[in-house]
């Protein structure tokens, strides 16, 4: 069962469409994490369930009910927001139990309430502090507890970890996950970071322009992507132009490219088709000595090494091709060395 | 080195002789109130004479009990509706929201003497008339603006996903009011209250105006009496209010902060 529905939810500015027809179910207890660039909807889309905003048509739904005449405050959703909010004229303490002290919630239990909600992430004992005496990433642990302490039915994270450095954010990204684990609550959680969707979520949608491109679990879209904009907003990928021929990708060059399944567009002989190759399924070898499924000559443009890999930029052609080899120990291509770039009809995967 | 030191230098002078000028004919004063001579010799015969006589005299007293009685009802009135309309101006948008905003400025910039005049006659016409009704209806159309700039300067730097993060835990539009937005706007509202106790407390030409003969403030009356003949009746008057009013401006700053956190 689905805890939060949208349905054909479109939204208009003006003449500017920021959602247009978008439809999702978010499962119950799932981690659903909403990518796209700015502008591409997802704030817009998290408001509206959360009730800040409304659609122009379509339904949104909270645990099976049409939600379209029911208030922000009577929505029992828990939000981050992106500076976390946090109420600076009170204690941490005080924050986390504003929304039990709203409903009238008895002080015992709100003590009690209060006190686990900071264990779980881990800041008991920093009750009585000021939040402008916290970390970054204490505000962030502080805005989370407040959110969850009133057992909210789901939880809208909006680019919750993009105020954090480096370092602390992935190390919050494990700690989110662990949390919402630990309560089961359906989390919604926009992003314009495509690591951070890819490790945390469950399933990811990528919006673009105001539409949902593509949908499903983060294998699934990363090796499966739909389209080109799919295809390299979730990940790095090669994309390759060319005709559609009896199933394979005939370049201008008049290689073929043999692909996982059939190109779509084989229908109509000669129309314009393209696939992606994910630059870690491409291998590279001295020139002419290469087997494989596909072969394309290529020369080093640019050597990047990072430890436990090195990136290659190479001139194929006039399009540059991206490979990420690992450092499993043999000898680096220099640069401005000729090789042979191959790679499997498995790895190269007809876009739509 | 030496260069900036003698600039510093220069600065702590030029601070200095800021503070002089401000207060050294308030100082002048506050010491003549406790000087026996009503003609200000020297050297100072100490006495609180003239503190005893403004004891005595129920006319200034009388008139000093309308000014706070006013400034005081002033206050509270133009920093709630003040306060009011500032919320409405930031959160809403409506059919001539600008011009109403832009039309919030000349009031003060316009002489008061012809702001008093106008009210003088518009009073009359309207049927108020003039009296300490008269008297408190101007100060706080007069202290209005100054709360709802000074309100408005400090909404300006609320983030407004404080409120939203209150609705989301479920909070109504009110208790978000009272309990996230009222509080982040108190020290404005006790700045534009501030301003407007002195502008009550102050105003002498619209108080003037509208005043009776045997209603007044306290300016209106030193005023009258100055015109009569100096008293340091009046130095006193105006050392007791000095002293009052600096001692509730002191602790506001201390509790307040204005200037800035620490």
């Amino acid at each position: 069962m689905a805890e939060v529905t949208v349905r054909d939810i479109s939204r208009f500015y003006g003449a500017h469409a920021a959602l247009q027809q978008v439809s999702i179910d978010f499962p119950d207890g799932g981690f659903y994490g909403l990518l796209g660039p700015s502008g591409s909807g997802k704030t817009t889309l998290l408001r509206m369930i959360a009730g800040f905003d409304h659609p122009d048509s379509g339904r949104i739904t909270i645990g099976g009910a049409d939600v379209a005449g029911t208030p922000v405050q009577h929505r029992q959703i828990g939000m981050v927001f992106q500076n976390y909010a946090l109420f600076p004229n009170m204690s941490v303490f005080d924050n986390v139990a504003f929304g039990l002290s709203v409903r009238g919630t008895a002080k015992a239990e709100t003590g009690k309430r209060v006190s686990e909600a900071l264990d779980l992430v881990q800041l008991g004992g920093l009750g009585g502090r000021r939040t402008h005496q916290l970390s970054g990433g204490q505000r962030q642990r502080v805005a989370l507890a407040r959110a969850i302490v009133t057992r909210p039915r789901v939880l809208l994270l909006d680019e919750p970890l993009s105020a954090l450095d480096k370092s602390l954010r992935v190390g919050m990204q494990v700690e989110l996950k662990r949390i919402q684990r630990e309560v089961g609550i359906t989390t919604i959680f926009v992003t314009h970071d495509q690591e951070e969707a890819l490790t945390m979520s469950d399933r990811i949608g990528i919006l673009r322009d105001g539409r949902l491109e593509q949908e499903g679990p983060p294998e699934e879209i990363y090796d499966n992507p739909a389209s080109e904009f799919a295809a390299t907003f979730l990940g790095d990928a090669n994309i390759f132009r060319g005709t559609a021929e009896s199933g394979g990708l005939t370049l201008a060059d008049g290689t073929r490219l043999r692909c996982r399944q059939p190109l779509p567009a084989t229908a109509t002989p000669n129309a314009p088709a393209a696939c992606a190759v994910r630059p870690e399924r491409i291998v590279l070898h001295p020139r002419g000595d290469a087997e494989g499924d596909n072969r394309l000559p290529a020369r080093v443009a640019k050597r990047v090494f990072a430890g436990n890999s090195i990136s290659y930029l190479l001139d194929w052609q006039d399009q540059t091709v991206k490979v990420f080899a690992q450092n499993a120990g043999s000898p680096p291509f220099e640069e401005g060395s000729e090789v042979t770039l191959s790679w499997s009809a498995q790895s190269t995967l007809p876009l739509g | 080195m030496t260069l900036t030191r003698f600039l510093g230098g220069l600065g702590r002078v030029y601070i200095g002789l800021v503070l002089a000028f401000l207060y050294l004919p308030i100082a002048i004063m506050a010491v003549m109130s406790f000087n026996a001579s009503p003609f200000y010799q020297l050297p100072i015969d100490w006495s609180l004479d003239w503190f005893a006589a403004l004891a005595r005299n129920d006319q200034l007293i009388a008139a000093t009990w309308n000014s706070l009685y006013i400034a005081a009802i002033t206050t509270a009135i133009a920093t709630a509706l003040g306060t009011a309309a500032a919320l409405a101006l930031h959160r809403y948008t409506f059919r001539g929201k600008k011009l109403l905003q832009a039309l919030l400025f000349p009031p003060i910039a316009i002489p008061w003497l012809i702001t008093g005049t106008a009210m003088l006659i518009f009073f009359f016409a309207v049927g108020i008339g003039r009296g300490l009704h008269a008297i408190l209806l101007g100060h706080v159309a007069l202290a209005l603006p100054y709360v709802i700039v000074v309100v408005s300067a400090r909404l300006r730097t609320f983030a407004p996903e404080l409120e939203e993060a209150a609705l989301s835990l479920g909070a109504s539009p009110w208790q978000t009011t009272r309990r996230v937005t009222l509080p982040w706007i108190a020290p404005g509202g006790i700045a534009g209250g501030l301003f407007a106790f002195a502008v009550s407390f102050d105003q002498f030409v619209v108080s003037y105006f509208l005043s009776t003969p045997g209603q007044t403030t306290l300016p209106v009356h030193i005023y009258a009496a100055i015109r009569k003949g100096f008293t340091p009746e009046i130095n006193a008057v105006s050392t007791i209010i000095i002293v009052l009013s600096m001692t509730l401006m002191l602790l506001t700053a201390r509790f307040f902060r204005f200037g800035g956190e620490k």
